[in-house]
């Protein structure tokens, strides 16, 4: 299989590879895929509670170069956006930018759902930790 | 030394040509065209007399008789010949066949083939080694088995079955016995009697010849095995195999065989220690490295490694000026990791991450070396972009997380 320019050039040199400290409330993780399928894509996002600017983005990625490609790709798109936008980001996008053959498509959909996981991750972690306070409060 | 790259790692896929076997194929690409099949001239003697010769070689590496080996296009065409040909044969002797789970879809297809017209098949899973169970294979059989279908050595791992066990059990319930003998033929020691082999196929670019070039064993006596044809037309090659004969491709496999014959010990040991150094070379460096199928009964020149939380594609994609194959699913068509591996029990995760390599005549040591390191670079760098490399290291238990899957 050939590949395209932009998923050598994201396999070779992958933006934003890392870790970022899942105990910070305001960072969410998203962790897709399954080691069986051959693809799991850990997403890590910090983002502001107040301006929700992700500021920071890290990935790693066990699978094939186009899921590489995909989640490194997916890094550079959402730092310094909002969540709303990060959330409008899809699949085809990646696709699309990354000239995907069908049967690499659902690298770009693990790239989309791990996007959405990080994002749910951290809503949930943030009122968690904005609830918690509150309520004991109220007791 | 600067090695010359792309290497040449894919030797169970196919093998360049020896140039000993290209110059001896020319003059029958040339002054000698005739039809082997003419007998009425010079042209057809000279071909004929190509044919016959190669005919000797083929066998001699096999233990055989040269009017035992039948000329075909590939060792597909041969597994198809002796499968289908002795059903069809045998067919009011009974309806049930015995193969392996870890056979060439050649053999797996023609018997899923055979089933759908009524045929009985077992296929016996194989044990950790990637070895047969004599026992299970013993207890499979019954008074309607009319083949048993075995591959020699395993064009994944390499892993090489007991044949002369496998042989008795078969002459002593008088079952044909049929042998894929593709990766072993010419590598190793062969003994068509010793095995107690009825049916053996091979090809000629496993061994260095040209492809488009297999041959059938079909033993003569004790006992005389009879195959129904599966390509009608001229009656050649006994009336098993119609067809004009590929005379400048039989008689490169012929060249082949000859040379793989009078190479095959000092062949064997110099690919052995090739083979050896790889491995020893990359366990040094690397952690986490699984070797699949026993090393004890496995081909001189094949190693099959499973890389630990490094997918298969992308470790290709790392290395892409060594050509290895790998098991993983995103190297296949069917997005299905490795059945071979699957049936030996290495998990799905780990199959996604196993490299074939196979090593042939033209590797140097200078090649392992510089493969080596590409790998080793190649495998830490995509472990720094593993989560599961770094989840592992953190004492996580993989397998007992609870995974997203889609």
């Amino acid at each position: 299989m050939s590949y395209s320019d932009k998923v050598i050039d994201h396999y070779s040199n992958p933006r934003n590879v890392g870790t970022l400290d899942k105990k910070d409330p305001n960072v969410g993780t998203g962790l897709v895929g399954a080691p069986e399928c051959g693809d799991v894509m850990r997403l890590q996002l910090k983002i502001n509670p107040e301006t929700q600017i992700i500021e920071e983005a890290k990935f790693k990625t066990f699978g094939c170069g186009s899921a590489i490609a995909s989640s490194s790709l997916a890094t550079e798109w959402i730092k310094g956006r909002t969540v709303s936008d990060a959330l409008a980001i899809k699949n085809t996008d990646i696709v699309r930018e990354l000239a995907l053959p069908p049967v690499k498509i659902h690298c770009s959909v693990l790239a989309e759902d791990a996007i959405k996981a990080a994002i749910t991750d951290w809503k949930q972690r943030h009122t968690e930790a904005v609830l918690a306070p509150a309520e004991t409060a109220k007791a | 030394m600067a090695v010359k790259t792309p290497i040449y790692f894919d030797n169970h896929a196919t093998t360049r040509c020896d140039p000993r076997v290209v110059e001896a194929m020319v003059p029958y690409l040339l002054e000698d065209f005739g039809n082997a099949a003419s007998r009425n001239h010079a042209f057809g003697w000279a071909a004929e007399k190509g044919v016959d010769q190669a005919r000797e070689s083929i066998a001699k590496v096999i233990g055989a008789t040269a009017k035992e080996i039948i000329f075909t296009s590939g060792a597909t065409e041969s597994n198809n010949l002796a499968i289908k040909g002795v059903a069809e044969m045998y067919r009011e002797k009974g309806n049930h066949i015995i193969t392996m789970v870890i056979e060439h879809k050649a053999v797996l297809d023609t018997c899923k083939r055979l089933e759908k017209q009524g045929y009985n098949v077992t296929y016996l899973p194989v044990q950790r080694d990637g070895r047969l169970d004599l026992a299970e294979l013993e207890a499979a059989i019954t008074p309607k088995t009319i083949l048993i279908s075995i591959m020699a050595a395993n064009n994944e791992i390499g892993v090489i079955q007991d044949m002369e066990a496998i042989g008795k059990i078969a002459k002593k319930h008088k079952i044909l016995f049929h042998t894929d003998a593709v990766q072993a033929f010419g590598k190793i020691p062969v003994d068509v009697n010793q095995w107690g082999v009825d049916l053996l196929s091979a090809t000629a670019h496993k061994i260095y010849g040209p492809k488009g070039v297999g041959a059938l064993y079909v033993r003569r006596r004790n006992p005389r095995v009879s195959l129904a044809c599966q390509m009608d037309g001229g009656g050649h090659e006994r009336g098993m195999r119609s067809g004009t004969l590929n005379v400048p491709g039989i008689v490169g496999f012929g060249k082949a065989a000859e040379i793989a014959l009078a190479e095959m010990s000092s062949e064997g040991e110099r690919l052995r220690k090739l083979r050896d150094r790889l491995n020893a070379g990359l366990f040094a460096k690397l952690d986490e490295l699984y070797i699949n199928g026993s090393m004890e009964h496995r081909l001189p020149n094949n190693l099959n490694i499973s890389f630990a939380y490094v997918e298969g594609e992308s470790l290709l994609m790392g290395i892409n000026d060594i050509a290895v194959s790998s098991g993983s699913a995103c190297t296949s068509a069917t997005l299905e990791p490795s059945y071979v591996l699957k049936a030996l029990g290495v998990g799905e995760d780990l199959a996604h991450t196993s490299i074939r390599f196979g090593l042939g005549r033209f590797n140097t040591e200078e090649e392992v070396d510089y493969v080596i390191d590409r790998m080793v670079e190649t495998v830490v760098r995509l472990r720094d972009l593993s989560p599961l490399y770094e989840m592992a290291k953190e004492g996580v238990d993989l397998s007992k997380m609870e995974w997203v899957t889609h």
